[in-house]
């Protein structure tokens, strides 16, 4: 296997979060894609870990995993709350800091 | 104590601080902080004295001392000791080489001076407390009397003539303060601004003369002055140059002809205000300094050789001027400020005609009787009515009996009769006159004595005797008042006996006259024939005015004779104007100055200076407006303002960018990654 079929595969999937991130209006799916560049970002770590043969790449990738679980938690918390006080996921209805 | 004289004058320097700080808090007992301070003064000047008669006594070798003294024993001793006088001194300031002192030079002089201006002060602050009673400015009353005894005290000790000066203005101050004291009545006010210019005009004479002295001595001490004075090489002429000066001071000061004008206006002061300025402070400044720089009047006259010399024959034209003045004053304060003048002119004359310890000796008794006088009258005033008008007087002998007794005995002393304090000093000036060949002024002094006693039986008469006919029930006055006049009537009596010569007591030439730097004076010996001479005119003159008076009292005063002869009239009204010298000094002098001098001043004035000042004021408006316009508004406002408007713009465009919208936000944040992220590609590959 080629390294850049796998970085093809990681941007693939990065570009994909960033277009759902961007452009999904419900604060779930937004999360969902947060969490697709997440393991974009993975999958780039552990392919430079397994073609460096270097294991740091890899336990980067695990502590990622980690901190994707607490941000998710904290993340769903939130958008439950807008949930509860909007009546609606829509993040476009958030927009009380308008300057 | 001798070497500690300055602890003398700052009791009541601190005396005047506390109350002038404290003394509206603390009221009425503000009042016995000034008499504890002036009584803590007395007592040091009285230890001072002690110990100068036992330095006295212990150069001489006799035993002349107090022991002796009140024993009567005497042991004469010709042989001339120097006993020096204790100085002390620290450097004010130094100016080059020259440095000014500030200290104490103590000798008999000084401590004589110090035990009466202390025991003086203290009795007329005694008595104030009663008299300025509930007086509006009370406590600031009390504030200046303190600082005026300060003042003399500091110039008594001064130990060089800078500090003399400064004590002598210090003194001309606080008379200015206490006889304008009710100045809401103009009159008081302007006897206060009169007796504060007539003296500075003598000032003038007084600071020349101490300059003259220092380029004839080459120092400003005291000591060294009257040891250069008494010196071989002295410089006569000089000497007579600064006596001169010095001499226009002492007739400002002690109130000698000419310049003696303001003396009886000073009057409109309080009363015990008045005694002190007579007796004690102020106007004995001018004797003091006579007698404290003597060998310097005594070179410059040529005392010693006779003849007539000005410091006489200021002093005997005053004693006449001064005493015809007295007869024609309905005030009885004013007949006693006549009377002071003409008793201050025995004492310059004294001076001028060698007889320094009779000055002195003067100069001691007449304090007691003259603050005894003046306390009387104001004890006399205060209960009979609020007036010092002798025609509304009369007859207060029966309600006041102790003031009636005490000032009997003022008037007494002062007219010379024996045995009290004044027939002593007066007679031994008069006999030094005629020993040291001034016969001419022994009758000046002789007629003295007999219009002395004349107006000082018409004073009593007036007060004492005939019929009440003023307003009010006339009362005798409380303790605080007659206690002091008791006081001072007793040293009236008695204060003679220091210097009687017929009794074998000299004290004041043996004790106070100096040795050390002093010209050789006589001492004339006591003569019988010429004392009795001297109290037979008194009483003589004490019989003729009661004789005249007390056939006057059913009519009005002095009527007869004027309405009779017009030369009596004329010469009347030429005395109640005061020798027209008051109409002299303000119409003619004055006048002149202001008509002449005044408008060529005004003229300039109001066209030179006021146009200069006028036009530096246009011109500077005119530059203010136009910075104003230019440079303000335009220049400095303008960039304020621009700053302002752009930052407004600035964050007008800004705020669209805050759209809270946080998928905007991330657009922006992934759209800046990408352009950083272009830029770094670019910036790696080119």
């Amino acid at each position: 296997m080629e390294l850049n079929e796998f970085l093809i595969l990681s941007a693939f999937l990065f570009c994909t979060g960033i277009y759902g991130v961007l452009a999904r209006r419900n604060g779930v799916l937004v999360l969902m894609s947060v969490e697709l560049m997440l393991n974009a970002v993975n999958i780039n770590l552990v392919a430079f870990s397994a073609f460096t043969k270097n294991v740091s790449g890899q336990v980067f990738a695990l502590f990622v995993i980690t901190i994707a679980a607490a941000e998710v938690g904290v993340g769903l918390a939130i958008v439950l709350l807008i949930y509860r006080n909007l009546h609606s996921p829509d993040l476009d209805e958030v927009d009380q800091l308008k300057g | 104590m001798l070497q500690n004289a300055w602890l003398v004058p700052s009791l009541p320097a601190a005396a005047f601080l506390v109350i002038l700080l404290f003394g509206k808090r603390a009221g009425k007992s503000a009042a016995w902080w000034g008499i504890t301070a002036v009584a803590a003064s007395f007592v040091a000047s009285c230890v001072a004295a002690v110990q100068w008669v036992q330095r006295v006594d212990d150069a001489t070798g006799t035993s002349n001392g107090l022991a002796a003294f009140t024993k009567g024993v005497v042991t004469t001793n010709d042989v001339h000791h120097v006993v020096k006088p204790v100085t002390e001194s620290v450097t004010w300031w130094q100016n080059g080489a020259v440095k000014f002192g500030v200290g104490t030079y103590v000798d008999g002089l000084t401590v004589l001076m110090l035990v009466v201006v202390t025991l003086v002060s203290l009795l007329v602050q005694i008595y104030s407390v009663a008299y300025m009673r509930g007086d509006r400015r009370f406590t600031w009353y009390f504030a200046a009397l303190s600082l005026f005894t300060a003042s003399m005290l500091t110039l008594v000790v001064a130990e060089n003539t800078i500090q003399l000066l400064v004590g002598w203005e210090l003194v001309g101050l606080c008379s200015f303060m206490l006889i304008g004291h009710w100045w809401e009545e103009p009159e008081n006010s302007r006897a206060a601004i009169k007796a504060f210019l007539t003296t500075r005009t003598g000032d003038i004479g007084l600071m020349i003369g101490i300059i003259v002295l220092f380029f004839t001595v080459g120092s400003f001490g005291v000591g060294a002055t009257n040891l250069y004075a008494t010196g071989a090489g002295a410089h006569h002429d000089l000497l007579l140059a600064a006596a001169v000066c010095l001499m226009v001071g002492i007739i400002g000061k002690s109130g000698q002809f000419p310049l003696h004008t303001w003396l009886p206006d000073a009057m409109a002061g309080p009363t015990p205000v008045s005694a002190l300025i007579h007796a004690a402070t102020m106007v004995v400044a001018g004797v003091f300094l006579g007698a404290r720089l003597y060998p310097v009047f005594f070179n410059g006259f040529s005392i010693a050789s006779g003849g007539v010399n000005f410091m006489a024959l200021i002093g005997g034209v005053t004693i006449v001027i001064g005493a015809v003045l007295a007869f024609v004053q309905h005030d009885i304060k004013k007949v006693l400020a006549y009377s002071t003048i003409s008793q201050l002119g025995y004492m310059v004359m004294a001076l001028g005609v060698g007889a320094w310890s009779a000055a002195v000796f003067h100069l001691f008794t007449h304090a007691f009787f003259k603050a005894l006088l003046f306390l009387g009258a104001g004890s006399v005033s205060h209960s009979a009515g609020h007036t010092f008008d002798m025609r509304e007087m009369g007859g207060l002998r029966k309600p006041m009996p102790i003031t009636f007794w005490t000032f009997l005995i003022g008037s007494a002393a002062l007219a010379g009769i024996f045995p009290l304090a004044g027939f002593w000093s007066k007679d031994e000036i008069l006999v030094n006159a005629g020993a040291n060949g001034f016969d001419a002024f022994l009758i000046v002094g002789l007629i003295g004595a007999f219009l002395t006693a004349a107006y000082m039986t018409r004073a009593v008469w007036l007060t004492f005797f005939g019929e009440f006919r003023g307003h009010g029930h006339p009362h005798e006055s409380e303790r605080l008042i007659t206690g002091p006049l008791v006081v001072l009537g007793a040293l009236s009596v008695g204060a003679g006996v220091i210097n009687a010569a017929p009794l074998g007591l000299e004290k004041i030439k043996d004790w106070i006259e100096p040795t050390f730097a002093f010209p050789v004076v006589g001492h004339a010996a006591f003569d019988y024939p010429k004392a009795v001479l001297s109290v037979g005119i008194a009483v003589v003159a004490i019989g003729v005015a009661a004789y005249y008076w007390y056939r006057n009292a059913e009519r009005p005063l002095l009527s007869g004779l004027t309405q009779r002869s017009p030369l009596a009239r004329a010469g009347y009204r030429f005395l109640v104007n005061k020798y027209y010298l008051d109409d002299l000094y303000e119409k003619v002098i004055v006048g002149g100055i202001q008509g002449a001098v005044a408008r060529a001043t005004y003229w300039f004035d109001q066209h030179v200076i006021d146009g200069v000042v006028n036009g530096l004021g246009r011109g500077t408006t005119q530059l203010a407006h136009y910075t104003y316009d230019i440079v303000d508004q335009r220049l400095v406002d303008g960039a304020v303002n621009e700053l302002a408007h752009e930052a407004d713009q600035a964050g007008a465009e800004l705020r669209r960018v805050q759209s809270g919208r946080v998928q905007r936000y991330a657009l922006l944040l992934f759209g800046g990654v990408g352009i950083l992220s272009l830029a770094l590609f670019l910036t790696n590959t080119i």
